[in-house]
């Protein structure tokens, strides 16, 4: 077999030296899973790192040959965590297919309100439950304490914010979908519900709480940086292009917009690609150790091309946010780049956080708005047999590209999910965390939980590749160079199952 | 004269000679499951989810006519633990996916799986290949979920006069087919306005395009669970969707 010296292969015999193999392997199989190899040599140097994720292709075998109209409320299964992301790029894609290329504003309006709560709610579950553990107590603390829980006893304010922003984004998502999880509201060519006068005014009973809580979390991601600049501009940090959609006039958009790629240092490789064009922009590569495709710009190629989406791409993609409590956060979040883009992993979460008070502004915005209660809810024209959808999930640009026979049914359908862009640099941030931390180090849990840190902060579990709800427990598996199990750590408890998961 | 009266789990139940037990339940309010009993056709006892027990034997209450004096059980554990064995065996023989299904809320397999408290499948998924046909511009057909009632049979011989649909073949293999030579629908007379095109209690005919126009949780069952409506508007009976 072949192994280039970029990337030996897995199964290629032991390498001369006597390479040690470690590999992080999830105690869950049945919910799809993600698994870090570490080949280590006898001086316990890291060789080489690999974060291998088997994601779930069935998806899209199975909806071939499925009526397009049951497509945006199948698609949800698709992940445990954001749902309504699916949802609503299978609604956006197949609005194009019944011809409604325009949504009356109601129709639109719902829908921004609906992505909106599921971008603070998945926002608030990723930082609060997922990652404020390791945040507030340290990567390599006891991991009996290490999870919403431990949160909840030391610092009960923050957890208590926490669960109750993620619950207020939940209850948006019930009213405008029908459902808490896997509703119908989004439909091609619009939404089949709109709010009530009363609905909006109870939710607007506690959107000013919900708001100051989100500028508190940008405040309390801010301090955190403040307190350890070197881990959290360091830790992982690896350069790339960036990939977004962008909005009208350059704004911050997580619904629509057109595509957007900047390079490592902030310049504008293409712009304004509409997201039917999507497979002009980035390619697929195909490596043999993983199942999950890497994506690149064709500009660049395969070597260079990759690039990260999600919060961290998308504040520095955009010129501005439209609302400005999260503009002023932004300014200031650029202004620590020092002109530079910001390429830090750990900076996602202060990322995100600006993303979640834009959500909450934003909501109490369309809130006012009494176009939300208005009656015209569709809108329909000329058949088309093709539609690609484009929305920024909490995670980072989703697409969605279906083509629709003459008799209704879906004959292909292709998707590209947040976690497989960010494919490669979560490889990357894993190599070099890897390198740094464990390199040399007798292995211990709180090293291993570097490594899922440095994960963590694109992606809180993997889920969207490989449909899994939410988990990433890690197991840890020390072979020898003869392939022998020389050691074993079982890794990071259930860490959604204190955070009510969906 | 004096009125026949049975009696339905102690119940006296008054009734008009000719009538089913199944008939004299509902004139009544009082809910016996089924699936392929439809109150605009004739009967024709094969679900048997409606079995009771009359003067101490099991028959089905859709078929069986109501006699002076009969005791009969209907909402017993015993019974109602057979009826969820035959709803499990069912939801095992075809696909049926809830969750993403357009008939959800509005569909009669799903209404008594919640009316008898399946929580689980229990046996396991055939998962049987069935391709739906969608070669008819207004009407889907998806046989995954098809539970061999007959209604559709029935509607279409008895009252549309096309003779569209049929069941062929036997025991396990037994599956609707469309009488046509291509076997697809879209070459009979079939039309959206027929009878047949509305009687399904579950998703298999279905109007394109209709989908999820009605949100979940305004569907019929969404409303009221299906027993409480047999008592709420005694004499509707009704199977399948509201027209
Ligand atoms: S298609 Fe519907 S009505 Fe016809 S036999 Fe099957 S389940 Fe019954
Ligand atoms: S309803 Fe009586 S046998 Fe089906």
């Amino acid at each position: 077999m072949m192994a280039n010296a970029d990337f030996p292969l897995e199964s290629a015999s032991p390498i001369a030296g006597g390479v040690r193999r470690v590999a992080l392997d999830p105690l869950s199989r049945v919910e799809g899973h993600g698994k870090v190899t570490l080949l280590l040599d006898d001086a316990g140097h890291v060789w080489q790192a690999r974060l291998h994720i088997v994601e779930f292709r069935g998806f899209e075998k199975f909806i071939q040959g499925r009526p397009y109209w049951e497509v945006p409320v199948m698609v949800q299964r698709l992940c445990g965590i954001c749902p309504v992301s699916h949802h609503l790029a299978a609604a956006k894609a197949l609005d194009h297919v019944v011809g409604a290329d325009e949504l009356p504003p109601t129709a639109e309006k719902l829908r921004r309100l609906m992505h909106a709560g599921q971008i603070l709610q998945s926002h608030a579950l990723h930082f609060f439950h997922l990652s404020s553990p390791d945040l507030l107590f340290g990567f390599a603390s006891d991991a009996a304490r290490r999870n919403i829980v431990g949160i909840a006893a030391a610092h009960p304010e923050v957890a208590r914010q926490g669960v109750l922003l993620r619950r207020f984004g939940q209850e948006i998502i019930r009213l405008t979908a029908g459902k808490r999880v896997h509703g119908t509201g989004a439909i091609p060519g619009g939404v089949n519900r709109a709010l009530s006068p009363a609905e909006r005014a109870d939710l607007l009973a506690g959107i000013e709480q919900i708001i100051a809580w989100s500028r508190q979390a940008v405040q309390l991601v801010k301090r955190l940086h403040a307190a350890d600049p070197e881990l959290y501009d360091h830790f992982g940090t690896c350069r790339s292009s960036l990939l977004s959609i962008v909005g009208a006039g350059g704004v911050l958009d997580f619904y629509d917009g057109r595509l957007r790629a900047r390079d490592a240092d902030g310049r504008v490789l293409a712009d304004a690609v509409h997201a039917r064009d999507y497979a002009g922009l980035i390619s697929e590569e195909v490596k043999s150790w993983s199942y999950m495709k890497f994506p690149f710009l064709s500009a660049i190629g395969p070597r260079e091309g990759w690039y990260k989406v999600g919060p961290l791409a998308r504040v520095q993609n955009c010129e501005a946010i439209a609302t400005p409590m999260a503009e002023a956060e932004r300014r200031e979040f650029i202004a620590h780049g020092c002109g530079r883009i910001v390429h830090a992993p750990l900076a996602y979460h202060w990322a995100r956080m600006i993303e979640m008070l834009h959500a909450a502004e934003a909501i109490e915005d369309l809130l006012h708005d009494d176009e939300l209660s208005g009656s015209e809810l569709r809108s329909s024209g000329a058949r088309h047999h093709e539609g690609v959808g484009v929305i920024e999930a909490p995670r980072g640009t989703l697409i969605h590209h279906y083509r629709v026979g003459d008799d209704d049914l879906v004959t292909m359908c292709n998707l590209i999910v947040s976690t497989t862009h960010n494919n490669q640099p979560m490889n990357e941030a894993v190599r070099r965390v890897a390198q740094r931390y464990i390199d040399g180090q007798e292995l211990t849990e709180g090293l291993l939980n570097h490594i899922e840190v440095a994960i963590r902060c694109f992606d809180p579990c993997l889920s969207c590749a490989t449909h899994a709800l939410g988990r990433m427990p890690l197991v840890i598996e020390l072979l020898d160079a003869s392939g022998r199990l020389v050691g074993r750590l079982a890794g990071a408890p259930d860490a959604l199952s204190s955070g009510g998961g969906s | 004269m004096n009125t026949p009266t049975l009696l339905l789990d102690g119940l006296p139940v008054p009734f008009s000679a000719g009538q089913t037990i199944m008939e004299a339940a509902t004139a009544a309010g009082v809910f016996i499951p089924h699936l392929c009993h439809h109150p605009d056709f004739k009967p024709q006892g094969s679900c048997k989810l409606c079995t009771v027990k009359a003067n101490g034997r099991y028959v089905s209450a859709c078929t069986m006519p109501a006699k002076d004096g009969m005791e009969v059980e209907n909402d017993s554990p015993d019974l109602n633990d057979k009826r969820r064995t035959l709803l499990q065996m069912l939801f095992v023989e075809g696909n049926h996916f809830c969750p993403s299904c357009e008939k959800s809320g509005d569909c009669l397999l799903q209404a008594l799986a919640y009316e008898l408290e399946m929580l689980t499948a229990h046996f396991a998924q055939f998962y049987p290949d069935r391709p739906v046909d969608a070669s008819h511009p207004d009407v889907l057909l998806d046989f995954n979920r098809c539970i061999l009632c007959e209604l559709c049979v029935r509607a279409s011989r008895d009252v549309d006069r096309k003779n569209v649909f049929a069941l062929s073949g036997r025991g396990i293999g037994k599956h609707l087919i469309v009488n046509a030579e291509s076997g697809r629908l879209a070459d009979t007379g079939f039309s959206l306005a027929d009878k047949a095109a509305h009687v399904c209690p579950v998703g298999v005919i279905l109007a394109k395009r209709q989908g999820f126009l009605q949100p979940i949780g305004q569907r019929r069952y969404d409303r009221q669970p299906i027993a409480m409506q047999f008592a709420s508007l005694p004499g509707s009976g009704g199977n399948g969707p509201e027209a």
